[in-house]
């Protein structure tokens, strides 16, 4: 019993880290049908950042909040120059182009920062909590909390805001959102800035206990796209439970299976799901125009 | 003239003329690697343009089966005792055979959970020569027996040059071929409309499945000429980034270009070469470098050029 | 033409080539892991040898001709690294090389040197470099098998027998757990438990759980590099384990510690005296070499000092001091003036080499540490 619960700890921890890069791939990819592998380097800028303004002697929570501001701009920066020049091309192009935006910043960070591995001091207190025998570090629960608070703040912004109608609206149809007088363009740099700033915030949130350095964004949107995927992509809802979920498999299958085989057993179980669910855990099936 | 030039085997007359002409340039063993190295990962790129290319099937992980090739060329000779050519051999069959055997049930997933589902496939393969140590040699890789053929060994990088070009010009025959045959047409139906194409009458899951068994192949043979080139072998042949790197030479030289192919594998293998001099800024020339190109040429370099060359 | 305008003309060829020579520079090579995976080794490297070859050229060179050093970095890709020693032996004509940081790289790169016969210092931990004894390639590091035996022998002296091992699957992890196993038996230690990591990972809680719940354990070793063994010694300290715990030298930088933070306080680990340079006897013979080295990085880089940088520090030395002992550049003299080196003081210990054997360290070049209140001490 104790051990499920801290397997279940340790899962939860991680897996909230890829259900808030899910959510980055999720937004991004319902307006505009966009793969961002990129996204995994808003986390590393969030962390990185922070930590860097921090050693420059900004205290950590302006740190943070100008870290976020910053990869923001990168992920403005990043559909303004980037992504929207190639607006007309096939998803396949738009993927390499965020793939060598990832290597891009990438070779600017080990310029600009170092190559080195940074921690940033906890939020609260250091101790572990002990529940019926298992530890879970207050961080962690910080982190978890964290992409609650972030999912809930999404789907409040997108139901009940003028503007995430507009977002709807977009994923659901461009040319008829443009007819009605939305302003696509801003509407999908907007989901960017988003994205980038829930990457950012997930960076910062989980430095303290994961470390960071400058290529801690390749792995993690593998698997936040994994659980993207999972998840059914085009679902908020999904993205944070496919996330959760490859947290959880990851854990147990590196406590009760083997801790090599661990990812090897956790996509393993995503193939499988996907071979049932075609459409991940909550993804709607699209209707293809024939 | 304008014959020759819409020939459908000239992109492959072009590409012999190139190969034949490339080493009256090259002052040392170091160009003909190097250029070993672009037809090694060029045969591969073509295997995977006739799947993402004409087909329209994402794979993320088509460097397992290079990783496959490689591996068979080196596990075969230390660890069965079997002589090199029949590794090779043997290597392509498992391919298929792994190809044939995957294929049948993730090529049921479309667009994005296909690319996700050959991801996963792709890292299952890397964690598994890394972690089975015993017959692997490990994360450190293990050597490579060199090929013998009728008692001759193949050494120095000239050797290797010609033996890659040749085959890779094989590949490249073979794809054009392909392509313009009623399997080719069948498969760019199946890339413009899966249901309309099935509404014609063609098998989509069968013809699916038969160039992702063909692209798995053309990558096991360029997996195991990577290893013999290299005379040791690691697990990161089947890495992600392999994977990644290998659609990026796809899309990058342009998707559905046979010469494409060997465009983009000559950019991603030649760029970290003459990058060198940047030191830590190489990484920041290479990405942009892949975002320009990208961009300005968007249906990859050698689609955009040919249509601006006929446009002239 | 007249003849003498001929003879002039040849003679002013050979003069040029001659003045040529003369202030001709000599060529280095170096493939580093600066980036990827390893760079957190490959760094420190690149930057302690550009800032010696400067300083060696600054004081006049060597055998009177300046020092160029040519670093290409493989990513800790094997391939690349094949390609680039290619390059060094092809292209830039080196005299010699100092570099693959990583082991998978060095074993790529070996035949090349091999089949060039240009002499290789590889900077990279496995003991299957050295063994069996290739006659171009040496090594500086430690192996791995000399960490796992320092680390046995401390275990016996704290009459603990049963351990458990947490290594990472990245390929120095793997190596260690490797030769740790190899060698428990004849050291009378008995491995209880095995669990393993990817090196990217952020939470080993699960592994360490399994090793907490398993009866009889006494110590655990960690066998790994980079971040992994800072997560691991923290959550170590998160799920309230009380048992003694080894890390490798693969942690040997101060970065560690800082990373783990309290958590650190108790672990023990065999590393070079570097790390302890201004705590070391002033007798020992590595003092002088140690601090001159430590105090140099630190000015020159502003970054703690580790012993991967001193690594090579002690490759470039061997090879400068072998190759003026040789009076030339000459490949085949430099390289049987390596095989020569006798009582070489390095960061890494007293080096002898011999034609067996082509690292020239004993188990006495380890130290053992423990870090107290976020610092190093020697363990007497």
């Amino acid at each position: 019993m104790t051990e499920l619960l801290q397997f279940a700890f340790s899962g939860l921890t991680v897996g909230a880290v890829y259900a808030l890069v899910a959510l980055g791939f999720t937004l991004i990819y319902n307006s505009c049908d966009v793969i961002n592998f990129a996204q995994g380097e808003f986390v590393m800028l969030g962390g990185m950042t922070t930590v860097f303004l921090g050693l420059a002697g900004v205290p950590l929570p302006l740190a943070a909040c100008l870290a976020v501001v910053l990869t923001v701009a990168v992920g403005l920066a990043l559909h303004r120059f980037a992504i929207e020049p190639a607006r007309d091309s096939g998803a396949v192009v738009l993927i390499i182009i965020t793939i060598g935006a990832s290597i891009f910043l990438r070779g600017a960070a080990q310029v600009i920062f170092d190559k080195r591995f940074h921690t940033l001091p906890p939020f609260v207190g250091g101790e572990a909590i002990r529940v019926a025998g298992a530890a879970i570090l207050p961080q962690s629960l910080v982190v978890l909390a964290g992409a609650v608070i972030i999912l809930v703040l999404l789907c409040a912004f997108i139901e009940r805001t003028l503007i995430g109608k507009a977002m709807v609206a977009t994923a659901a149809n461009e040319i008829a959102a443009r007819l009605v007088g939305i302003d696509t363009r801003g509407v999908v740099g907007l989901s960017f800035a988003i994205s980038a700033a829930i990457g950012a915030v997930a960076g910062i949130l989980i430095t303290p206990v994961a470390l960071t350095s400058y290529d801690v964004g390749t792995l993690l949107a593998l698997k936040g796209f994994a659980a993207a995927m999972l998840g059914g992509i085009g679902s908020a809802v999904g993205a944070v439970v496919g996330g959760l979920v490859l947290g959880l498999l990851e854990a147990y299958a590196a406590g009760y299976v083997s801790s090599q085989y661990k990812d090897a057993v956790a996509f393993l179980v995503i193939l499988i799901v996907l071979l049932a669910m075609p459409r991940g855990l909550f993804g709607r099936a699209p209707v293809e125009r024939v | 003239m304008r014959g020759l030039l819409n020939h459908r085997l000239f992109p492959a007359l072009a590409m012999s003329a190139v190969v034949v002409l490339l080493p009256l340039v090259f002052p040392s063993a170091y160009y003909y690697r190097v250029a070993a190295l672009v037809f090694v990962f060029a045969l591969a790129a073509v295997g995977l343009n006739l799947l993402m290319g004409f087909a329209g099937q994402v794979s993320l992980g088509h460097a397992g089966f290079m990783g496959i090739g490689a591996y068979a060329v080196a596990i075969g000779p230390t660890h069965l005792n079997l002589p090199s050519w029949l590794a090779f051999v043997g290597g392509a069959g498992l391919s298929a055979l792994v190809a044939f055997a995957v294929g049948r049930p993730i090529l049921r997933l479309k667009g994005h959970y296909l690319a996700v589902a050959t991801l996963g496939f792709g890292l299952l393969l890397a964690i598994a020569f890394s972690n089975e140590a015993r017959f692997t040699g490990g994360p450190d890789g293990m050597a490579v027996p060199r090929l013998a053929v009728f008692g001759l060994s193949v050494r120095g990088a000239q050797a290797w040059y010609w033996i890659t070009a040749a085959s890779f010009l094989i590949g490249a025959v073979l794809s054009l071929n392909l392509i313009e045959s009623p399997t080719g047409r069948a498969l760019r139906a199946i890339h413009d409309s899966e249901v309309a194409a099935r509404v014609l009458g063609v098998d989509v899951a069968r013809m699916k499945l038969a160039i992702f068994v063909v692209s798995a192949v053309y990558a096991s043979v360029a997996g195991s000429y990577f290893a013999f080139l290299n005379g040791h072998i690691t697990p990161d042949v089947s890495g992600f980034l392999r994977s990644i790197e290998l659609v990026a030479m796809v899309v990058l030289g342009g998707l559905g270009s046979v010469a494409g192919s060997l465009v983009g594998a000559a950019l991603l293998v030649m760029l970290p070469q003459t990058l060198t001099s940047l030191h830590d800024y190489e990484h920041m020339a290479l990405g942009l470098i892949i975002m320009v190109v990208m961009i300005f040429l968007r249906a990859g370099i050698v689609p955009t050029l040919a249509r601006a060359l006929r446009r002239a | 033409m007249p003849a003498y305008a001929n003879r002039g003309a040849v003679i002013a060829v050979l003069l040029a080539i001659w003045a040529g020579q003369a202030c001709a520079q000599v060529k280095l090579g170096a493939v580093l892991s600066v980036t990827g995976p390893a760079s957190f080794l490959g760094d420190p490297e690149k930057k302690t040898l550009e800032m010696y070859v400067d300083d060696i050229n600054a004081k006049g060179g060597v055998n009177g001709q300046k020092l160029q050093l040519v670093v290409y970095d493989d990513g800790a890709d094997a391939n690349a690294a094949r390609t680039f020693a290619t390059r060094l032996v092809e292209e830039d004509k080196v005299v010699a090389m100092v570099g693959g940081t990583t082991t998978g790289a060095t074993l790529a790169m070996m035949p090349v040197f091999e089949e060039a016969q240009i002499p290789l210092i590889s900077l990279a931990g496995a003991v299957q470099i050295i063994e069996p004894v290739r006659k171009w390639v040496f090594k500086t590091p430690h192996t791995d098998r000399m960490a796992c035996q320092k680390i046995f022998a401390d275990l016996k002296q704290r009459n603990l027998t049963t351990i458990a091992l947490i290594s990472g699957t990245d390929a120095f992890g793997k190596s260690m757990r490797d030769q740790c196993v190899a060698v428990a038996p004849q050291a009378g230690i008995s491995i209880a438990h095995e669990e393993s990591y990817g090196p990217r990972d952020s939470d080993m809680t699960p592994q360490l759980t399994n090793i907490k719940g398993k009866a009889g354990v006494q110590a655990v070793i960690n066998p790994g590099f980079g971040q992994g063994p800072a997560i691991v010694t923290r959550n170590y300290r998160q799920l309230g384990i009380a048992l003694p715990v080894y890390q490798s030298h693969g942690v040997a930088s101060k970065q560690f510690i800082e990373l783990a933070g309290p958590a650190a306080d108790g672990v023990r680990l065999p590393a070079a005296a570097l790390l302890v340079a201004e705590k070391l006897p002033d007798n020992d013979a590595q003092k002088p070499v140690v601090v001159a080295y430590t105090q140099t990085y630190q000015q020159k880089t502003g970054q703690p000092v580790s012993t991967f940088g001193g690594h090579a520090y002690d490759g470039l030395m061997i090879l400068v001091e072998a190759a003026k002992r040789a009076g030339s550049f000459d490949a085949a003299k430099v390289r049987d003036e390596i095989e020569k080196t006798k009582n070489f003081v390095g960061t890494g210990g007293i080096v002898n080499m011999s034609p067996n054997d082509h690292l020239g360290l004993d188990l006495s070049a380890f130290r053992m540490l423990e870090i107290k209140a976020g610092d190093w001490t020697l363990v007497q």
